[in-house]
């Protein structure tokens, strides 16, 4: 996708006052891009109604908004700063785990917990990070984070006195939220929870995302060669980028140990980094919104499928994902504004 | 506020109505099934589902006056699913008891549930000792590692086997199971020259296998995944080390009866211990194992069917016991003491652990016409789990 | 310990064997093929079934899995691949996912999920001794079907018109299509081909790894290590990766099994960091 770098006439001829303009454009670009349009509303809303609208399903709801935080944290690095992981599942399953050994062992106010397996999240995502930058293709990659994220598991195996091994952890009691809203049977304080959590971490990184600093990534992403010889330091941004994906990623791993008071060896599996993927592509890379949508639509496939044939529920998701992939995503997206238009008379959309 | 509290009413009204004890007409019994029917082990869901399915069959949908439902679930052995199922069946479909349960960790997370909503939980695979005192709803019908492995180990010293080399896969039960064995043996007695754990992701046995034979021990012992135990028996066989003297001793899932015809001869250099057999010698286990047959083209019923098929044992014989009453406490009472003819052989449940009480057989595999079978030549009986009888 | 040594070619072999198609159809159409497993677990479900049920001898089912692999593979190919050779690799990856839901789910479906196994003929069975080393049968069998498929591999490759030709297409696609090669006709006879090949090396890895539902998951990991270690742009790469894998994943479980699968995922990532291009990529 080419960057909007254009360069008229007009701000070529005018040296210093072209400056000037060429940088209004790009903020008036930027403040554009950061003001709230009607359909981002318009999913907020959505979202926080079902809390009241769907009191029955706080439970697969707060699966969903936890693997939508997930997946959005993957679209920072990989729609924002083009980066290929299958690894990002060792962020998610370090959180996890540090969430669960802070509730046995430290504390169980959950708030302590998240921030801590956060922090110990990006700090794993720094330590790793430099891989990132050696000079190689996508599927290098691809491959260094997976190979990451199998020796956390198998790490994790290993220390089985501390993280119960295959077994998992038990015992692991999260106190009331603000020491009022418990974690009942229903869900629903869980709802809530990540729900408001996954909202504060996507106002931040939508402002980062919208801002100077994001537009680098994007250029970075676009072509990293270019966007070096304009003196964007690219290690460093990719560097910061990575830790503060890992550092979501591992809060919706605490956020799943909290809501369900257990962790085991399955949170650090191979299609925990799979599925996230998966979600993350089919619902769009690079407008933050992808991830978050694509969780909601393949969760929700998999516990319909999945109740209807508990056994075959794979088959039809993949043929689901096969006539959405073949029919192709530009058009499944632009299909309502061809629908308005179409209703709206053939009015200029 | 008003309206909201409310709308909090008008919801909270339904479940309040359905709470209230029913006078009209008796509610069915619903029962959670919860079982990995996909992933690496869907066999596993697959067996207990049709043990369960069959059971129905056999006994009929009704007791005391009350009608039974079973609502299927798949967890695809992803723990916070599992739970995320369990509690939704709870909250939902408002089930009167859970079932299935395919690995430990499975259980272990829905553990908590079961104590906080009072509901019976019937553990119909899962096989670690603590999964039973994790919550005083939980009852298991299968079979704890240490229960069986303890009698192997037991049985090989008296069989005159005095070094031993154990091979795991590195998962719980298998972590388990060569626990148990290294300190009945110990005990005993004897020696346990190496322990080895293998990944559980690659089954290729050579660089174990070959440690085993630079050992020279008298005998090694096994606890893999089944499945995964025919190619470690292939492996074993061709590089020959039964013909240089080393037994081979496993936990009966390695010749699980499920695919124990295509393992083919060299399955036959197996001793195992284990609780069922599909050969085992009685009236009920011949009964079940034609009645399987015939309900799943011909395909032969293992462990895994059993403990389905006792655990529905279980559900229908305490609510007789409660007369239809079908409140958690009363049901999980009712349940402890229980005793019965299964096909595997005479069980019960223990009144204080909950857990399961049953017979440990030493077999043999031996070729029937054109069939393998386990043969059962020795029997250790009423064996409690050791863990908890601190036996 | 030469029998390790063995042991571990043998492993890295097979894996070698599977991994040729997808290295070929990554290399050549830049087309990330998750669903490669699919067709090594297709051949080997047409070896278990022949051999099981239609009682076919073990060394004929061979080149039916080989067959019925490719063709598969050349169909697939002409009516869903070839939509993709334009779109994203995100869009590829999409697709190729969407195939391996849908190939696992069936292969459940029609077969069950439990193990298949296969009893191999007399002559394959046990061990035999040179030189005082012990020796699978069966795995030196695999061995020497490998190397040979290896030569084969090199001689087409380099010795005839069509391996000229591919190769031009796999250094410049465009400038290959400038000189007239039929670049759309060489992709369909090299995914065929790649395809039977991974059903090939699936069918002789039953003994080795075991075959159900979940193969192609199981076995995706180890392919891509080795696709991406060994690099793409030679075959020769991934054979001495694959090779690398297998000895050092095998040796590694024996002198340090309490290591695990820890030693397989350090050493790509050190092999990775050391030469990210892969191993015998030119330098760039």
């Amino acid at each position: 996708m080419p960057t909007d770098t254009t360069c008229t006439a007009e701000t070529r001829a005018m040296p210093k006052q072209g400056d000037l303009t060429l940088h209004k454009r790009v903020g008036d670009a930027l403040s554009q891009r950061s003001r709230w349009k009607g359909a981002e509303v318009l999913f907020w809303l959505v979202l926080g109604a079902s809390f009241l609208l769907l009191p029955e399903r706080h439970l697969l709801l707060s699966e969903i908004v936890i693997l939508g935080l997930f997946a959005f944290s993957l679209d920072l690095i990989l729609g924002f700063a083009g980066i290929v992981s299958l690894g990002h599942g060792a962020f998610f399953g370090l959180g996890a785990y540090v969430a669960g050994l802070t509730a046995i062992h430290l504390t169980g106010e959950p708030l302590t917990g998240l921030v801590l397996a956060g922090m110990a999240a990006a700090l794993l995502g720094l330590l790793t990070g430099p891989l990132l930058l050696l000079r190689a293709s996508d599927l290098t990659r691809l491959m260094v984070t997976l190979g990451v994220a199998m020796l956390l598991l198998e790490t994790v195996n290993k220390l089985s006195w501390l993280t119960g091994g295959a077994d998992g952890l038990t015992g692991v009691v999260i106190e009331p939220i603000f020491g009022w809203f418990e974690f009942d049977l229903w869900g629903t304080t869980a709802f809530g929870y990540t729900l408001v959590v996954t909202f504060i971490l996507f106002m931040i990184a939508r402002r980062v995302v919208n801002s100077p600093y994001g537009l680098s990534l994007r250029a970075i992403r676009d072509n990293a060669l270019r966007a070096r010889s304009m003196g964007i330091p690219v290690g460093q941004r990719i560097l910061s980028i990575y830790t503060f994906s890992a550092f979501i990623a591992g809060v919706s791993g605490a956020l799943l140990t909290q809501t369900t008071m257990f962790v085991s060896l399955d949170v650090l599996a191979f299609h925990r980094s799979a599925d996230v993927l998966l979600m993350l592509v089919l619902g769009g890379v690079g407008y933050l919104y992808g991830g978050l949508l694509g969780a909601i639509a393949l969760k929700l496939m998999q516990d319909w499928f999945s109740a209807i044939t508990p056994q075959y529920w794979m088959f039809w998701i993949g043929l689901v994902l096969l006539v959405i992939v073949l029919i192709g995503r530009e058009r499944i997206d632009a299909a309502p504004r061809v629908f308005w238009a179409r209703i709206t008379g053939g009015a200029k959309p | 506020m008003q309206r909201r509290s409310f709308l909090i009413g008008v919801l909270a009204a339904p479940t309040v109505l359905t709470a209230m004890p029913v006078w009209a007409q008796a509610e069915p019994f619903r029962v959670g099934l919860i079982l990995p029917m996909t992933g690496p082990f869907a066999s596993t869901g697959r067996q207990i589902e049709a043990a369960v399915r069959l059971y129905m069959a056999q006994h009929g949908d009704e007791v005391a006056g009350r009608k039974i439902e079973v609502i299927l679930r798949d967890d695809a052995s992803v723990a916070d699913t599992t739970k995320r199922h369990a509690q939704e069946l709870i909250v939902h479909e408002k089930v009167h008891a859970l079932a299935g349960f395919g690995l430990t960790p499975l259980a272990l997370a829905t553990a908590p549930l079961s104590t906080q909503a009072k509901i019976p939980t019937v553990v119909m695979a899962a096989a670690t000792s603590s999964i039973t005192e994790a919550s005083p709803y939980i009852v298991r019908t299968s079979y704890t590692t240490p229960q069986v492995t303890s009698k192997i180990a037991e049985w090989a010293w008296g069989d005159g086997v005095r070094r031993v080399v154990t091979l795991v896969s590195d998962y719980g039960p298998g972590i388990n199971s060569e626990a148990t064995f290294i300190k009945v043996f110990s005990q005993a007695g004897g020696q346990v020259v190496e322990s080895l754990r293998v990944p559980l992701a690659n089954p290729d046995f050579a660089p174990f296998l070959q440690r085993v034979a630079d050992q020279k021990p008298d005998a090694v012992f096994v606890f893999v995944p089944s499945g995964v135990g025919a190619p470690f028996m292939k492996q074993f066989v061709e590089r020959g080390l039964d013909k240089s003297g080393v037994r081979l001793l496993a936990d009966g899932g390695v010749t699980d009866d499920d695919i124990l015809n295509g393992m083919g001869d060299p399955a036959r250099v197996a001793i195992t211990g284990f609780h069922y057999s599909a050969a085992h010698e009685s009236a009920e286990n011949k009964a079940f194992v034609e009645a399987f047959s015939a309900a799943n083209n011909g395909s032969r019923p293992n462990f895994m069917a059993v403990g389905g098929y006792d655990g529905m044992h279980v559900l229908y014989a305490a609510l007789k016991k409660t007369a239809g009453d079908s409140d958690g406490t009363a049901l999980i009472g009712a349940v402890k003491g229980l005793s019965w003819i299964s096909p595997r052989g005479p069980i019960s449940i223990d009144p204080e652990t909950r857990d399961i009480i049953q017979n440990v057989y030493m077999r043999r595999v031996e070729r029937v016409g054109d069939q393998f079978w386990n043969v059962e030549f020795q029997t250790f009986e009423a064996v409690k789990d050791p863990a908890k009888s601190g036996g | 310990m030469l029998t390790i040594v063995i042991d571990g070619f043998a492993y890295g072999m097979s894996l070698f064997v599977m991994a040729s198609g997808l290295a070929l159809t990554l290399g050549l159409m830049n087309f990330v093929n998750l669903a490669h497993g699919a067709f090594a677990m297709l051949g080997g479900y047409v070896t278990a079934l022949s051999m099981n049920r239609l009682g076919m001898p073990f060394l004929a089912t061979l080149p039916l899995a080989f067959l019925v692999s490719a063709i598969v593979g050349a169909l697939a190919e002409r009516t869903l691949y070839a939509r993709f050779y334009r779109r994203s690799h995100l869009d590829q990856v999409l697709f190729s996912i969407a195939l391996l839901f849908i190939s696992m789910a069936a292969a459940d479906w029609l077969v069950g999920p439990q193990q298949q196994l296969i009893t191999l003929p007399e002559w394959l069975q046990s061990r035999f001794e040179v030189a005082g080393v012990a020796i699978g049968r069966y795995r030196a069998f695999v061995i020497l079907i490998c190397a040979a498929l290896v030569v084969t591999l090199q001689l087409v490759l380099g010795h005839t018109r069509f391996g000229a030709r591919l190769r031009a297409a796999v250094d410049n696609q465009r400038a290959a299509r400038g000189l007239g090669i039929n670049v759309g006709g060489i992709f369909a006879v090299t995914f065929a081909f790649g395809s039977g090949l991974a059903g090939l090396g699936g069918a002789l890895g039953i003994e080795l790894m075991g075959l159900d539902p979940s193969f192609p998951l199981k076995i995706l990991v180890y392919v891509l290590i080795v696709v991406t270690v060994g690099g793409t742009t030679t075959l020769t790469g991934p054979f001495i990766a694959a090779l690398i894998i297998g000895v050092a994943d095998v040796a590694g479980k024996y002198y340090l099994p309490e290591l695990g699968a820890f030693l397989i995922y350090f050493m790509m990532i050190v092999l990775l960091i050391l030469r990210p291009q892969g191993l015998l990529a030119p330098a760039r």
